[in-house]
């Protein structure tokens, strides 16, 4: 082996003389990179639209860390109170901390600082929007089944990560709304049973706001979750390496290959455009409009709280579940106070995290289904995951909708009780509905597929026979399209069967019960003598 | 019609009154008679009272008040079951709700919504003069503290303080309960937004003399004319909003940009 690749190498040195050739050489023989770039250089990626959200995440994360960069540059993460002294008027001699201060230099009296402020921001509000678009696509189309359930793990943390680095880089400029977020954290803390109250003076390193936090949170922002990040997203990528991409149903796809176009030149070149794309969006949102301006907010300064004060939107659904919660949960016993206003949201959205980082587990235990899963569920061929992730869409989309309550009572001329009183019900019925109404829709679906499939589809022809009859024609779909229609897989509800000592136990029977809801509506694939004889009935 | 009441006619002893130039001498002398009680009156300081102003405008205020106030806040201005008591708020509450146009109001609601001015600036001087002779109260502000030549960033910090929690910290407005909330104020004159400070309007406290003084006022709407003067320093400021008009934009047309582009790189060769 080795002795053919020697011989295989001197012969390529003898050939090529060229300084690039040579060059490559050399790296070669000191790192056997061609191996490498060999192996993924030949890495086949399918191509659809909807597998570049995740890297449109990963761009994101790269322009953050560009921008990041810069700003840790001219940034001053303490709280020491200082005078103003920049050139924005209306805050001109007013006491600040430092951090707020070296925030306005950077936004006014540093060449390109502003536009790096909000490159940097709305590149962290599209970072955790595509993580979440991407994720949807995950779920909907069942790639987080075996071999990649730990991938949609370490994905999952990732956009907990990344909610967590977007707070922490909210809160660093210490100006007046990102204070008024921290108070709400504090609030929280506050509210965990027994030990709110020390967790609260542990964090804050006192009675908020203390001088400590800005500090702390730059250490978490620029030190700890970045890294954090960084080699999630390595492991992540390389998982995607190893299990080979994901591809929808087509003609020619299978389990077993991967249809689409070379990393090498194809992909590397359209993904490097793409970077550029993404960064060229970024840059025109960031210099056209603005975002988070903080010299409106002033200073923090605990006592005044403007109108419209809201967390960015990737925390919105934790503050609008805050605002659901009607008055009069909380009560002191035993000389403590219980204050369930918060604990139920805590309580409640810890659970919903929860349930979404081991859906994959869930679904193939209720499955029991132990095979590999390379080709793409279309979403209707699921009916029962797709209706789950419409409700839970809809239960995170009316606690999102509520943190804007009050912008939605005054821009639609609308009472604010209304409004909190609708998404109150949105929030607990909606996600029944929509769970009914997308089941409903996808069985719907599959069964137009089915008649499409044995009978054609309607060609908008109407021929008259000879006795007057009056038919339109259907035309039969092609076999591609077929192929595409009839591809899936089908479960039926497991059946309980009893164990090696002849009993049925509550985890088996548990298990057949949420088999049987999973999969008692179902719609079966056409299978090909039903095709056949469809076909016998028209010819 | 309203010189018909003038007790005396300047006309001539023999004609009198039926003078065919009469009623042209008569009108000239009322226009007389108001443009100078209002310009003695627009000049008046925030403390001057109803001196200044002749019995004759009174008068024509009380007649205006009678034909379009007085159905939901009384005869007297005493305040009905629909309608408060107007005795004591002073020329600066009704210099501000009529000449906002949310007086008259249009229609029962949670509160009275700006409209088109239904009066002319005479008629509500009139109207304001009729209603400051009822009781003293807070009347016009001088113009000098108009002038939005303060110190922004103390206005800045008293507006934060004191403002911003109904009306955010750029002036966007906000909500407040049942329907009520608090507008935006862009666009409001340097007088309204002082008048409004003094008066109270709905559900807006009052902000006297001994909580804001009259320079301190002076320095907010210093402040808030910076910011309608001073386009924002980031670019397009999607309504002063906050976060909750970020993240949509970036949802809707950041996102929305980004995937149509990938549609667009995915997109099969023809």
């Amino acid at each position: 082996m080795s002795t053919t690749t020697t011989t295989t190498e001197l012969v390529e040195t003898k050939k090529s003389d060229g300084l690039t050739a040579v060059a490559a050489n050399y790296i070669d023989e000191r790192t056997s990179i061609s191996t490498a770039v060999k192996e993924l250089g030949r890495k086949i990626f399918p191509d659809h639209w909807s597998f570049l959200l995740g890297e449109v995440a990963l761009y994101s994360f790269v322009i953050i860390l560009l921008s990041g960069s810069f700003l840790t540059f001219f940034f001053s993460a303490s709280m020491a109170p200082v005078q103003y002294d920049g050139s924005y008027v209306p805050l001109k001699g007013v006491e600040m901390s430092a951090a707020m201060s070296s925030s306005l230099d950077i936004s006014f009296d540093i060449r390109g600082g502003l536009l790096m402020r909000q490159v940097h921001h709305w590149a962290a509000l599209l970072f955790v929007a595509a993580i979440g678009l991407h994720m949807l696509r995950i779920y909907f189309t069942g790639a987080f089944r075996k071999p990649r359930e730990l991938n949609w793990v370490i994905g999952f943390i990732l956009f907990i990560l990344a909610m967590a680095e977007g707070f922490t880089g909210y809160s660093l400029p210490d100006d007046l709304l990102s204070g008024n977020g921290l108070r709400i954290i504090d609030g929280m803390v506050k509210g965990i049973p027994l030990v709110g109250t020390w967790i609260s003076y542990l964090l804050f390193g006192g009675e908020f706001p203390g001088e400590a936090i800005v500090g702390r949170l730059y250490s978490l922002h620029i030190l700890l979750l970045p890294a954090i990040i960084v080699a999630l997203i390595a492991m992540h990528l390389l998982f995607v390496v190893v299990h080979k991409h994901t591809q929808y149903p087509g003609a020619g796809r299978t389990n077993q290959n991967v249809v689409g176009y070379p990393v090498l030149p194809v992909y590397a070149a359209k993904a490097g455009g793409f970077f550029f794309i993404v960064f060229g969006v970024v840059m025109l949102m960031a210099s056209l409009f603005t975002i988070n301006p903080i010299w409106n907010y002033g200073p923090y300064d605990p006592s005044p709280v403007s109108a419209g004060t809201q967390p960015d939107w990737y925390i919105g659904f934790a503050d609008g579940a805050l605002r659901l919660i009607p008055p009069g949960l909380e009560f002191v016993w035993l000389d403590h106070t219980f204050s369930f206003n918060i604990l139920i949201p805590l309580v409640s959205l810890g659970l919903f995290i929860l349930v979404v980082l081991i859906y994959p587990f869930i679904e193939a235990w209720v499955t029991g289904d132990k095979r590999e899963h390379h080709i793409l569920d279309r979403p209707r061929n699921a009916p029962t995951r797709t209706a789950i992730g419409a409700a839970g869409v809809t239960f995170y989309a009316a606690l999102w909708a509520t943190a804007s309550s009050d912008i939605i009572a005054t821009h639609f001329s609308v009472t604010m009780e209304g409004v909190i009183h609708t998404m109150q019900f949105l929030t607990i019925v909606g996600p029944f509905i929509a769970f009914f109404v997308a089941k409903r829709v996808c069985l719907a679906l599959q069964k137009k597929d089915r008649e499409i499939v044995l009978h054609g589809y309607e060609s908008g022809r109407i021929v008259r026979l000879p006795g007057g009859e009056y038919i339109e024609v259907h035309q039969p779909i092609d076999e591609y399209e077929r192929w595409k229609l009839v591809s899936y897989s089908d479960y039926k509800p497991l059946m309980i069967r009893p164990n090696a000592q002849g009993k049925i136990t509550t985890g088996q029977k548990l298990r057949a019960g949420m088999s049987r809801w999973f999969f008692e509506d179902r719609i079966e694939p056409v299978g090909s003598a039903e095709l056949e004889q469809s076909h016998g009935d028209h010819h | 019609m309203t010189t018909i009441k003038k007790p005396k006619s300047p006309g001539g002893r023999k004609a009198g009154r039926r003078h065919p130039l009469s009623s042209v001498a008569l009108i000239a002398i009322g226009l007389l008679f108001t443009g100078g009680a209002y310009a003695a009156f627009s000049t008046s300081t925030a403390s001057a009272e109803t001196s200044a102003t002749s019995q004759q405008t009174i008068g024509e205020g009380k007649k205006l008040f009678a034909a379009n106030c007085a159905t939901c806040h009384g005869l007297a201005a005493q305040g009905t079951g629909s309608g408060p008591s107007l005795i004591g708020v002073g020329a600066a509450a009704v210099d501000f709700q009529v000449g906002t146009g949310r007086m008259p109001m249009q229609m029962d609601g949670p509160q009275a919504q700006k409209k088109a001015v239904q009066f002319t600036d005479e008629q509500i001087a009139t109207l304001a003069a009729y209603v400051s002779s009822l009781a003293p109260g807070p009347g016009l502000p001088e113009a000098k503290l108009l002038d939005e030549k303060g110190d922004a960033a103390k206005g800045a910090e008293l507006f934060r303080i004191n403002c911003a929690m109904c009306h955010n910290v750029a002036g966007a407005g906000g909500a407040l309960t049942e329907g009520k909330f608090a507008p935006s104020l862009e666009g409001v004159t340097s007088k309204h937004i002082y008048e409004a400070m003094v008066t109270g309007p709905q559900s807006m406290p009052v902000f006297n003399e001994m909580n804001i003084s009259p320079e301190s006022k002076r320095d907010i709407i210093t402040y808030l004319k910076y910011l309608e003067n001073n386009p924002s320093p980031g670019g397009y400021a999607l309504g002063s909003l906050g976060p909750v008009s970020e993240g949509l934009f970036l949802w809707i047309f950041g996102l929305g940009t980004i995937v149509a582009l990938t549609v667009w790189i995915t997109a099969k060769s023809n």
